[in-house]
């Protein structure tokens, strides 16, 4: 491919400069001799010439536009597999805009550079230097000429440079936050409905559209400047040449001819100094979108397997905090701190506390979608971290509260990145949920869900993601609520299936309503950070003041007003 | 420009365009005086050769000057008629640009949440980035190119045409070839063009959605399987794209070949001519020249026509966008309300959703300041009846009003302000907790802001956060718990202030404790408001004046809960059940 891509290269060039070399020849030659004979067969080979050209930019336009695409998709496919890999925690702090804005414009960009700049610049270059040396052979002192006049061009390029990288920059992250907007306008839609706020995102998007087209005159206004310097050079080489050559054909030294094809060598240079404004726009553009991109890859998953990580094959389903501290990189607020846990294997421990009180990040270090930043997590007895990701995690069934469903079939919602699964494994889960409701849509489990399908309830959204954590019966099941969007009337039975799902197996409960304290074999208060008191439930209202505080009286209150 | 864009995409481009059409002008003026200077230059360098050069064996060289004098006046011109129109016609293109994003945005907010449901996210998302994005480069360059390239192919055929009549026709003899190519590119490219359009929103749709819920993906193992389909999907655009190079590299060098056939018949027949003495050396020397300038311009209209094509692929996405019509559209002659009290009616209301029956025949009336609770399961039509007191959809049969007033009569901005619905969806803008807290009222002050934190119970834990109110929630709120940010939705609502206030399972998610805040804050803050309250929890339903069970679109119970919750009916044995499991 290199080959037929260099070859192609330079045949294309060969052919396209040699063509006002024949001409020159069919002017000073048959025509100037007035050979008439002669003409025919030299206007063959100019279209053999033609052709060979023809073939040779084909092939090259082919074959660079091929190899460019390949590459833009080897690296957004790379760019995707990283961000997958890269832990929840950084994409909390990137605004989905910013990356989507990277994975899709600024790889493009970075094509665009590598098809068309590179080669175009490749081919200014060649074609500069063919160029010049026809010139110098004809007549060195004109050719000289002609340099001369192009060499402002390096100070020109240097000044655009000096503002357009700031330029390009600005552009660019501006779009991405453009992209941001959008994003949150077409996903936050009923919100801003809801209050009619229309107005509000209206001038946000506008706002920022503006600025982006601030920026956008700045570096039209800066392109159009390198542009016109670029187009006058050449244009001023010119009318040089047509005077010193004129000079030089009056005094002898110089045919016609072979000023007509200087003058014509001099129009060759046109287009390619053309070319040289948009390369270096684009170069800018370049290296601020590799930048943007390597502000993304540079950033190395914190959250991944370890050099010696081992896989584990069966777990009991025990687990230990031990010391757990968390905080967000960067903060200095400790979320959890000095956290002491067992729940022993087949217990159910629920967590409760305020709002904000860390239950579910503590429910998260477990399957390590975060990391602890001191003490340990153990499973089994083995630190989290010291187990291969995919093998802690096949262990482990979580169900957010926020049940996220994918455009997807049910089927492939329900077994995610799971190997086979069996039919018989998948009617549990499905009973276990209480999530029969999937076996009468209409095209059943092959049915598609998620943004661009069959419309679920938030309740049975739930319970899908309720059936998909049991699915093939993990050793460890971490629920975070995953009862709140359900309806009174089946949460009754759903929690009757849970308790059936629990049994044998270990549980992390976040509980944010009581009665679904009853799966509970015991209850962990979790303040300020750390576990302030565990027992049952009954124990824990004898005895903790906060937790009958947090409890007691709703369930007060909810009877009072029951019984009222 | 006729027949190469849809006529609706045609209509879009036209509408963009007016409010430019001076400037447009402008640049057209600019491009004719610099394409005049440009095309100028080999006529003289012909003139000098001819006339400065030809005779110069007597070493009179003042025709030569005079000649290179107009010469160096022509390129300055050129230059400075260039400068000139980059600018003008680039401030066009970004202004343009601008106007449409303006539009579409604007557009596409005011569509209804059906439209919503059946388009998604992604779509819109990749609409209003990469579309817009590919009709960037025709706003930015096309202009240039298209303009330019005309007027040098008409000015330097009738160049040619005046220089000798005979070579020129030989030239045009080419023309209906260049017809017969574009037409051939045109119609192939239009279809690649558009493959890579329906590719694009496959790779930003995935990766949207995939990223979005990056949790799961992670704790489901998904990784593999979603690089998958990401690299299958970006197969798709990148073969696409392929597809469209392939069409360009040939469709470019084909029209370049022609242009050197074209050459080499004007020097074998103009040779011709010069030997047998009919055209003088200069003359064809001038129309060689010329001939590179009309076939260079011709490459360049084939590339705006490739631009072209892509843009109006995209265009084509775009326009589709703009004609979808809202399908709860702001009355034309709506009735103003001095000051809403808040009964909402529904009068005989049928509703189907994608022809099918949700509602059938509700009435009802609540009267204002009554809190109604709806009870049934899930797919009974609660959520319905509440998005028709929004006026998210409309009825298919029957009308809901307020305050008697048909909601399609009111003005959407006066019934946004009445009516407030808060979902269990507790979407956060990216920006600070104030800020979103002032969605709820843009014009709030900052006390107002913190005695609505107040009343929901959000102010303890939102002044406990590093920067207070002005803490930047980052992406969606992830830094918040689900109840936090409920929290944050309920004060937002409360700040509002509407007369009707809606609550989609807006409990659902809260904790115990703050559910109880909540409870309490309900209660003051339901006061004198309409309020209608969809939820799973008895308890929050236990506030309610009257209680409606819902069952398969129509209501089946309605009175005040004491009296439901000891009726034998579908709520008194819903309520027995509850309190057994409280015990």
């Amino acid at each position: 491919m290199v080959v037929v891509f260099a070859v192609s290269q330079v045949g294309s060039l060969v052919a396209a400069a040699s063509i006002p070399k024949v001409i020159q020849h069919i002017v000073d030659g048959p025509i100037t001799h007035r050979h008439l004979d002669q003409l025919l067969p030299m206007g063959a080979l100019l279209v053999a010439v033609g052709l060979v050209e023809f073939i040779f930019v084909f092939l090259r336009r082919h074959y660079s536009g091929t190899a460019s695409l390949h590459m833009e998709t080897d690296l957004r496919n790379d760019f995707y597999a990283h961000l997958q890999g890269l832990q929840v925690s950084f994409h909390d702090n990137w605004q989905s805009g910013q990356l989507l804005s990277r994975a899709i414009s600024d790889i493009a960009t970075v094509r665009r550079f590598v098809s068309f700049a590179l080669i175009w610049f490749l081919q200014t270059v060649v074609t500069f230097v063919v160029v010049v040396i026809l010139m110098l052979q004809l007549d060195w002192q004109l050719a000289l000429v002609v340099v001369g006049c192009m060499l402002p061009i390096a100070f020109f390029s240097h000044r655009f440079h000096e503002k357009y990288k700031f330029i390009a920059r600005r552009m660019q992250d501006q779009q991405g936050d453009l992209t941001t907007i959008i994003e949150e306008m077409a996903t936050g839609v009923r919100i801003i409905k809801a209050f009619g706020r229309m107005p509000l995102m209206q001038k946000r998007f506008e706002d920022q559209a503006g600025l982006l087209r601030g920026t956008s005159l700045h570096a039209i206004n800066e392109r159009a400047e390198i542009w016109t310097q670029l187009n006058f050079l050449p244009n001023l080489s010119l009318v040089s040449v047509l005077l010193l050559g004129g000079m030089s054909v009056v005094q002898g030294r110089l045919t016609i001819g072979g000023l007509v094809a200087f003058m014509s060598y001099v129009f060759m240079l046109t287009w390619p100094m053309d070319a040289i404004g948009w390369v270096l726009a684009m170069r800018e553009e370049f290296q601020t979108a590799s930048e943007r991109l390597n502000e993304v890859l540079d950033s190395h998953p914190e959250i991944a397997d370890r050099t010696h990580a081992r896989t584990h094959e069966r777990s009991r389903g025990r687990i230990e905090f031990r010391g757990v501290g968390f905080k967000y990189p960067k903060s200095n607020d400790w979320i959890l701190r000095d956290l002491n846990l067992v729940v022993e294997p087949g217990e159910t421990v629920g967590l409760v506390g305020r709002t904000g009180s860390g239950k579910t990040t503590l429910a998260y270090l477990v399957p390590r979608l975060y990391d602890v930043s001191e003490g340990s997590v153990l499973l089994d007895g083995i630190d989290v971290r010291d187990l291969q990701l995919r093998s802690l995690r096949s262990h482990i069934g979580v169900a957010f509260e926020d049940p996220i469903l994918f455009s997807a079939s049910v089927h492939e919602n329900l077994v995610m990145g799971r190997a086979i699964v069996s039919d018989h494994e998948l009617k549990r889960a499905i009973d276990v949920a209480q999530a029969g409701f999937v076996w009468d849509l209409p095209w059943g489990l092959e049915t598609r869900v998620g943004e661009q399908g069959y419309t679920l309830s938030g309740g049975q959204r739930q319970r899908l993601a309720l059936a998909r954590a049991v699915l093939g019966t993990p050793p460890v099941l971490v629920l975070d609520d995953p009862l709140s969007a359900v309806d009174v009337h089946t949460e009754a039975a759903i929690e009757e299936a849970l308790a059936r799902a629990l049994q044998g197996v270990t549980g992390l409960l976040v509980v944010h309503r009581p009665s679904t304290l009853a799966l509970a074999d015991r209850v962990a208060l979790i303040d300020g950070g750390s576990i302030a008191a565990i027992g049952t439930h009954r124990e824990l209202l004898r005895t903790n003041e906060l937790y009958r505080a947090l409890l007691s009286q709703e369930y007060r209150e909810d009877r009072e007003e029951a019984l009222a | 420009m006729a027949g190469l864009l849809r006529r609706r995409s045609r209509r879009l481009l036209a509408g963009l365009a007016r409010p430019y059409r001076w400037w447009l002008a402008l640049a057209a003026v600019l491009i004719l005086i610099r394409s005049a200077a440009f095309l100028s230059l080999p006529y003289l360098v012909g003139l000098g050769i001819d006339k400065g050069v030809r005779p110069g064996t007597t070493g009179n060289l003042s025709t030569l000057y005079l000649i290179v004098g107009a010469l160096l006046l022509a390129i300055a011109l050129n230059a400075l008629a260039n400068f000139a129109f980059l600018r003008v016609s680039g401030q066009i293109g970004a202004n343009m640009l601008f106007d449409l994003r303006r539009t579409l945005f604007a557009h596409v907010q005011e569509l209804s949440l059906s439209f919503y449901e059946r388009y998604t996210s992604g779509r819109i998302i990749s609409r209003l980035t990469s579309d817009i994005d590919a009709l960037n480069e025709l706003l930015s360059t096309g202009l240039n190119s298209v303009l330019t390239s005309t007027i040098s192919v008409l000015a330097i055929t009738v160049i040619l045409l005046r220089l000798d009549v005979r070579l020129g026709m030989v030239t045009l003899v080419a023309m209906p070839i260049v017809v017969a190519l574009t037409y051939w590119f045109r119609s192939n490219s239009g279809r690649a063009y558009r493959a890579v359009r329906r590719a694009i929103v496959l790779v930003i749709v995935h990766y949207v959605e995939s990223l979005g819920g990056i949790r799961a993906v992670h704790a489901f193992r998904r990784e593999p399987r979603n690089q998958e389909i990401f690299e299958d999907v970006d197969a798709r655009y990148r073969d696409a794209n392929i597809w469209s190079n392939r069409l360009v590299s040939t469709f470019g060098p084909a029209i370049n070949l022609l242009g050197r056939l074209t050459t080499t018949s004007v020097l074998l027949y103009g040779g011709y001519l010069v030997i047998q003495g009919q055209l003088t050396l200069g003359i064809l020397t001038a129309f060689v020249l010329y001939l590179r300038q009309f076939f260079d311009p011709m490459q360049e209209l084939s590339q705006f026509y490739n631009v072209l094509q892509a843009a109006g692929a995209a265009l084509e996405k775009l326009a589709g966008v703009i004609e979808e019509a809202p399908t709860v559209p702001e009355s034309v002659t709506p009735i103003r309300l001095d000051s809403v009290k808040g009964a909402v009616a529904f009068e005989h209301v049928t509703f189907a959703y994608r022809d099918k029956p949700v509602l059938h025949d509700i009435d009802l009336n609540v009267p204002a300041g009554q809190i109604v609770a709806l009870v049934g399961e899930t797919g009974a039509g609660k959520t319905t009846m509440a998005r028709l007191i929004a006026r998210f959809y409309d009825p298919t049969i029957g009308r809901v009003t307020l305050d008697d007033v048909d909601l399609r009569d009111v003005a959407v901005e006066e019934l946004r302000r009445a009516v407030v619905t808060v979902t269990q969806e507790s979407f956060l803008f990216s920006g600070t907790v104030g800020e979103n807290l002032l969605f709820g009222r843009p014009g709030a002050t900052r006390d107002e802001m913190v005695e609505a934190a107040k009343a929901i119970g959000a102010h303890e834990f939102i002044s406990a956060m590093p920067n207070g109110y002005d803490t930047d929630v980052r992406r969606r709120g992830v830094r918040l718990s689900s109840g936090q940010r409920q929290l944050v939705a309920f004060a937002r609502a409360f700040l509002a202030d509407p007369r009707v206030l809606i609550l989609d399972e807006a409990t659902s998610s809260l904790d115990l404790p703050s559910e109880r805040l909540v409870q309490r804050a309900l209660r003051t803050l339901l006061r004198g408001r309409t309020a209608v309250i969809i939820a799973h929890r008895l308890s929050t339903v236990e506030i309610a004046d009257r209680v409606l069970v819902v069952d398969a679109g129509r209501v089946i119970e309605d009175g005040p809960p004491s009296e439901l919750r000891v009726a034998e009916g579908r709520y008194g044995s819903l309520h027995r059940q509850w309190l057994e499991s409280l015990a």
